[in-house]
This record gives structure tokens, sequence and C-alpha cells, in this order.
């Protein structure tokens, strides 16, 4: 018999006003009893609407039947054909938008808590299971991978688990891409992402930090060392600017280093060296998951007053229900309807002030969100010494400028088919930001596996 | 992990390192840099490559201590590893068709500055160099540098050297005498590449300058290299290190260079503190 309660079970989660000085996570997890329970509020549909609202097609009430027998283990092995990163899937998708969004429990009153029981479930197997993941019979063939975020460990456990030899070439000193320099600690354990990354290891991936591909090794000579298709899952680089007078002042960071700066580099932790400016008040101008990030991050440092700067309202809001629910809990003051026009210093270059302007909603744009509109005279200061710009960023132009052929779009994202993910030159395949420009992690993940598959196929098809 | 194969000290506070780097020497051009991170906890700092050995696959890099990074650096001899060596980075410099070239080093930038003189040199244009430092006893890499240009000029804040002025002296010197420079490429502190590119400009000289900011990853991502050209956003580690010095807005990247200063003294000064007690015990 099902558990009928209408509501999910509540995530166990550090009180607001604790968390929002300290770097642990914020959501600590379901008990084995909070699962089960949560587990049998799955009806296990049939036509499981669920698994089609998941990017890596998760076999959503499969696992979940598991868990309700407490067989979490088996769990774990029914998650992990579909994904090679079920504990960083579990804390950071957009479930409400993708697989719990379709769940037939949501129809009279809240879904089943798919992502919550996702994270129990690949926690339960860190902590409890002792098996060393599977090394798969090598098949001989040797594929190389660019980069090693999201879109890349997919794709390389993928292959992996095929057979193939796999090598990662990563250009920061550590792998991740943005589960390690984007996103916080307190959503995303850098921990957990160690683990799964170990776990890539243990499977007989090669992973190479330290090697900026394009610049070190071109794909033309990845392909002459032997490598018989290459994986560019390279992410998206360029943090992108409003243009704005100021935007050159000290204390006025783009998310990608103001982020990168605590979580990669870990300048919130004393022992390490990295330099950042802890703000008393601070401005994030964006309204995405990774504005709520920066927002949240920079509380954490120590700031009194931060602001989210938005020039539409809320429900135009990238970022995910949950995020923005966090950050108000944790004292960010959102000024929506707000566009900043410039930032203004003092003599020594710092920043002092933004100046803002109040905004209001007229007819939908071409993203079928009401285009805002500045209300004219409305000019206004917000005494901030910190201004991060969170509005997005482009593809990171290394690859495409030093290979020739790779075709990119007008954004310079490169050119990748849908459902196959090839690029257009022969054995090369791309996808996640460095495709789709900013996005979310599981969206890069759907992209790594589909690539996985065509790779497979191109090698078998050669010989 | 990368190798020191060899240490030498060319003045109290500048050294020079050449470290295995097989990777990055076969790709490694003038005007390009590296990345690097010397233990766990250490930031990333950007240098440029001074030299590089293909066959025998080291990079040389020369710094002066002048933060935390730069004076645990030099703690480390031959023999010991940096944990981190990412590069080669950036573009390189565009060093071809030019007739003849005046070079302008400052200070520890005549570290980066003697390589393009090199590199200008072994494309056949005349070459002037032209090096500034405080004063006599710290002067570094002469030999180098009588080598890789035609002419030579060594001046000294305070003459100590016995040619006192600036590097814009000398090359304002050279000009009004009639050496046709087709390129400046000025190297070194910021109000010194300022001043020459203010004089240049004068003469219409197309000047070159590299930027030495700070950034993170090297690879675009950070954003915190950016630096306003011609009223433009680039970014240092992908668009640079090399830009026209004449369009570089040098007075908003005089104010950025200082964002961690503070910060940066009180590392080295208790960096230095530690130093000093492990040496007394």
């Amino acid at each position: 018999m099902p558990n009928m309660t209408m509501t999910k079970t509540p995530m166990p989660e550090q009180k607001p006003d604790v968390r929002n000085h300290n770097f642990e996570e914020v959501a600590l997890g379901y008990t084995e009893e909070m699962a089960v329970g949560e587990a049998q509020r799955c009806l296990n549909c049939k036509n499981k609407p669920c698994v089609g609202g998941c990017p890596v097609m998760v076999p959503i009430p499969e696992f979940i039947a598991h868990v309700a027998k407490r067989e979490f283990e088996e769990a774990y092995q029914v998650l992990t054909r579909a994904t090679s990163l079920p504990a960083v899937c579990g804390r950071v998708c957009p479930q409400e938008t993708q697989c719990e969004s379709k769940c037939v429990r949501g129809i009279k009153g809240e879904p089943v808590g798919i992502g919550r029981l996702e994270r129990f479930v690949a926690d339960w197997h860190m902590a409890n299971s002792k098996e060393a993941p599977k090394k798969s019979e090598t098949n001989g063939h040797k594929v190389a991978v660019i980069g090693a975020g999201p879109a890349s460990l997919t794709c390389a456990g993928d292959l992996a688990n095929m057979g193939y030899e796999v090598t990662v070439f990563e250009a920061l000193h550590t792998a991740g891409g943005v589960l390690m320099y984007g996103i916080p600690q307190f959503r995303l354990p850098k921990e957990i992402v160690q683990k799964e990354i170990d776990g890539l290891r243990a499977k007989g991936v090669t992973i190479l930090t330290d090697m900026v591909i394009g610049k070190v090794l071109t794909l033309e000579e990845l392909f002459a060392d032997g490598f018989e298709a290459i994986f560019v899952g390279s992410g998206a680089g360029l943090p992108n600017f409003m243009h704005i007078p100021g935007e050159g002042l000290v204390g006025a960071y783009s998310a990608n280093e103001f982020l990168t700066r605590v979580n990669l580099m870990k300048a919130y932790r004393p022992e390490y060296d990295t330099p950042i400016i802890r703000p008393k008040n601070a401005a994030i101008v964006g309204g995405g998951n990774v504005a709520m990030d920066a927002a949240r991050t920079a509380k954490r440092l120590g700031a009194e007053n931060v602001y989210i700067v938005y020039r539409r309202s809320e429900a135009e809001m990238p970022a995910r229900a949950e995020e923005i629910h966090h950050a108000k809990e944790e004292g960010i003051e959102f000024r929506l309807l707000t566009n900043p026009v410039a930032i203004h210093g003092d003599e020594n270059g710092r920043v002092t002030s933004m100046e803002c302007v109040e905004m209001e909603l007229g007819e939908p744009d071409a993203s079928g969100r009401r285009r805002p509109i500045e209300k004219k005279g409305s000019n206004f200061e917000l005494p901030i010494d910190c201004a991060i710009i969170a509005i997005g960023n482009s593809p990171n132009p290394l690859i495409p400028t030093t290979t020739a052929g790779l075709e990119v779009n007008r954004r310079g994202c490169i050119v990748a088919d849908e459902e196959t993910m090839a690029t257009s030159l022969p054995g090369v395949y791309a996808a996640g930001d460095a495709v789709s420009g900013a996005a979310t992690v599981i969206l890069a993940m759907g992209g790594g596996k589909r690539a996985a598959k065509s790779i497979d196929e191109y090698i078998k098809s050669k010989s | 992990m990368f190798q020191i194969v060899q240490k030498k000290r060319l003045n109290d506070s500048m050294t020079q390192m050449r470290v295995a780097a097989p990777f990055v020497a076969r790709k490694a051009q003038a005007g390009q840099f590296i990345i690097l991170r010397v233990n766990e906890y250490g930031e990333r700092i950007p240098l440029t490559i001074a030299d590089y050995d293909r066959e025998g696959g080291t990079v040389d890099i020369i710094f002066q201590k002048v933060g935390k990074t730069t004076l645990l650096l030099d703690t480390l001899e031959e023999g010991d590893a940096i944990l981190d060596f990412i590069g080669p980075l950036g573009k390189a410099s565009e060093l071809e068709g030019y007739q003849y070239a005046a070079v302008i080093g400052g200070g520890a930038g005549c570290a980066i500055a003697y390589p393009q003189a090199k590199a200008l040199h072994a494309l056949g244009a005349k070459v002037d160099m032209i090096a500034g430092f405080r004063s006599q006893d710290i002067i570094i890499l002469e030999d180098e540098m009588k080598a890789a240009s035609d002419n030579l000029y060594l001046m000294t804040d305070d003459g100590s050297n016995g040619h006192k002025g600036f590097v814009t002296d000398a090359l304002r010197q050279n000009i009004e005498a009639g050496a046709k420079y087709d390129l400046v490429v000025a190297i070194g502190p910021l109000p010194m590449m300022k001043a020459v590119c203010n004089l240049t400009k004068e003469y219409g000289i197309k000047t070159i300058i590299s930027m030495n900011s700070i950034m993170i990853d090297g690879t675009g991502m950070c954003g915190g290299c950016r630096v306003t050209v011609g009223g433009e956003t680039k970014f240092a580690c992908v668009d640079g290190p090399d830009f026209d010095g004449h369009l570089v807005d040098f007075d908003e990247v005089m104010k950025r260079s200082k964002t961690y200063a503070e910060m940066e003294r009180e590392s080295a000064r208790e960096f230095n503190c530690r130093l000093m007690k492990q040496a007394e015990q």
C-alpha cells in the first residue's frame, strides 16, 4: 500500500541563520526511515512519465522500488546504469522542471522527492559499500575527452564501461569543472565530487590535469597520438559583462572569478593563500543559479547586506525555486525590476556604489519572457563595496580557434548534432556548455551520454 | 609535479628557475606565459616564459620575490618540484616584419623583454635594448641582453652605473638622434609602460606592452585579468598578454593591480616571519 501523504518528506536542513555563517552543506540528507517513507509515495506507474523528464533517462520507479524495500545497494546499481554522477544529480538537478514535474503524485499534492531519494541512495552507497567499481575489459581503442566537467565525466564513464581506454585532459589543477570551481561547497561538497571522480579513475579512466588543450596539444595532435575519437566538453568559458561604466573597478568581480576563488581556490579557508575581498555590502547582478550561489557565498564570507539585482520579476528568474527560497531564508535581499546602469568608485578605484534604475515589464520578447523597460528618472544608488556580475558566460574559444574545420555558431558555441553530438569534424563530438552555452549540469550529462553512444558506434563502424 | 632542474639567483630579489615541463617546452613561444601553483594551499600565479628548450624539455621562469607565493617558490631548490605548471598560455608575440625595434625592460620586466629582443633579432630586425634598474647592484641578464641586441642602453634611477635616468630618457634621446624605430616593445612596471606609451604616441611609433594581470585559470574563465583596450573589455590571458600600448587604459589597470596589495603585504610579512623563525631554530 503506497504512502498517500500529499507532501514530500521534508529535507532536514541547517537553520538559515546558522548556515549563512558556514560553508557546510545546507541540506543534510534523508535518514533511512525518511527515504523508505518517501519511496513508498511512488505509485510505480506503468508508463513512467518521470523517466521521460530525465535527460539521462534514469529508471526512476525501478530504483525507488528498491529503496522502498530497503535494498539500497540494489537501488544504487540501477541508478548507475544511467548516471555516473548520482550524488551530484541528486543535489543540483532542477528536478522540479524535469522528472518531478511529470510525477503523477504532483497532480494532487507534491511529487515524489525523486532528487532527494537519488541523493540518499548515492550517499548511502558512498558510506556503506565496500565494493570497488569494476574495471571493464579493455577493447584496445583510445578516446580523448577534453575537459573534466559533468559532460566529460559522463562521457568518459560511459565509454570506460564499454571498454574504451579513456584519457581526460583537464585545464585546471583539479578535475570536476563547474562542479569544483562553480557550485559552492554548501550546495555540493567537493568531497562528494572527488569521490565520483575517484570512482571514474577506479574504472580505468586516466585523468591528466594541467593540460590546456588547444595550447599544449591540438586536436590534430591527439588524433596523431592514436586517439580514435575526441569528445570536447570544454564548458562555458568567458564571463559576460554588462559593458556599463565601472566594471573595471576594484571590487567588481565576474561570478566566475568570485566563485572560483572561494570554491576551487578555497579562499574561505585560512590555510589557503587565495586572496578575496570579503565584502560588507555586495550586489549580485543576475537571476540564475550562479547569482544565487554568489549571493549566498558573499553572505557566508561575512557580508552584512547582500542584494540580488535583477531586471525582471521573480517569475522570470531562471534560478531554481529551491535556490531562490534558500537565498531568501538566508537573508539575501531581492531588488527585482532593477537594473544597474553604472558602478561608482572612490579615488583608489574601489567600488562604493551601484547606480540602478527601476524597470517595468512590457511585452514578451524572443525568449518568451516579458521585456523589462526602464522607468525614466528612477535612478538610485545602492551603497556597496563589491559588485558581482552573474549574467552568463560565452563558450571558451581555445579549442574552436585552434582547430581548423570545427564549426561554431554566431555565439561561438560548437555546432553539434542534437542527437549524436557529432561536430563538423569526423571523430570529434561535443556537448555541454561548449555546445549549448550556459545550461545545467544534467543537460550537459545528457549530451555527454549521447556522445559516448555515438563515439562507440563511430569507432565500431571503422574497425 | 614539475621538477626544478636548475636554480640561479640573479640578484637579491630575483631568481631564475629551469623547470622540467616537456609538454610546455614543446609549444612555448616568446610572449607566452605559464601559471604555477607551488603546493596544495598555494595561489595560481602567472609568470612569463623567459626561455625554453624544446629538446631538453625545460622552461625557464624568472621571478621577483614580491609576495608570499614568490617567497615560497624561492624556498624550493634544485631537485624540488612545483605542484602545477600549466602552459603555454596566451598568444605568442607577433614580432615579424619589423626593421628596427626598441625593446624596453624595467627591472624584473627585463626578464621578459630580453626574449622578445632575442626573437626580434633572430627575425632579422635591428634591436636596441633599453633596460632600466633602480641601481647598478641589481642589474640582471646584462650579458644576455647584450647578446640579443645591437645596442644595449643600461639606465639606473640613481646613476650608480654612470647612466642616470629612466628608460624613457634613453628612448627619447635615441629617437631625437634619428633612430627610426618601427616598433617599441615595453615590459615592466605599469607606470613605466604607461610613460613609454605616452612618449611613443607623440612620435607615432607602434608600441606593444605585455600585461601581467591578476589571473586564476589563465584560459578565459575567470575574467580577473580583464583590461580595457580601445574601449573594449579584453582578457589578458586569451586575448593577450600583448596589447597595443596606445589603446590600453593604464589608469584602470594600475588600480586593479592593487586589488589585493594590502593582503599580499600582510601575508608576505607573516611568511617572512615564519621563515626567520625557522632559520633561528
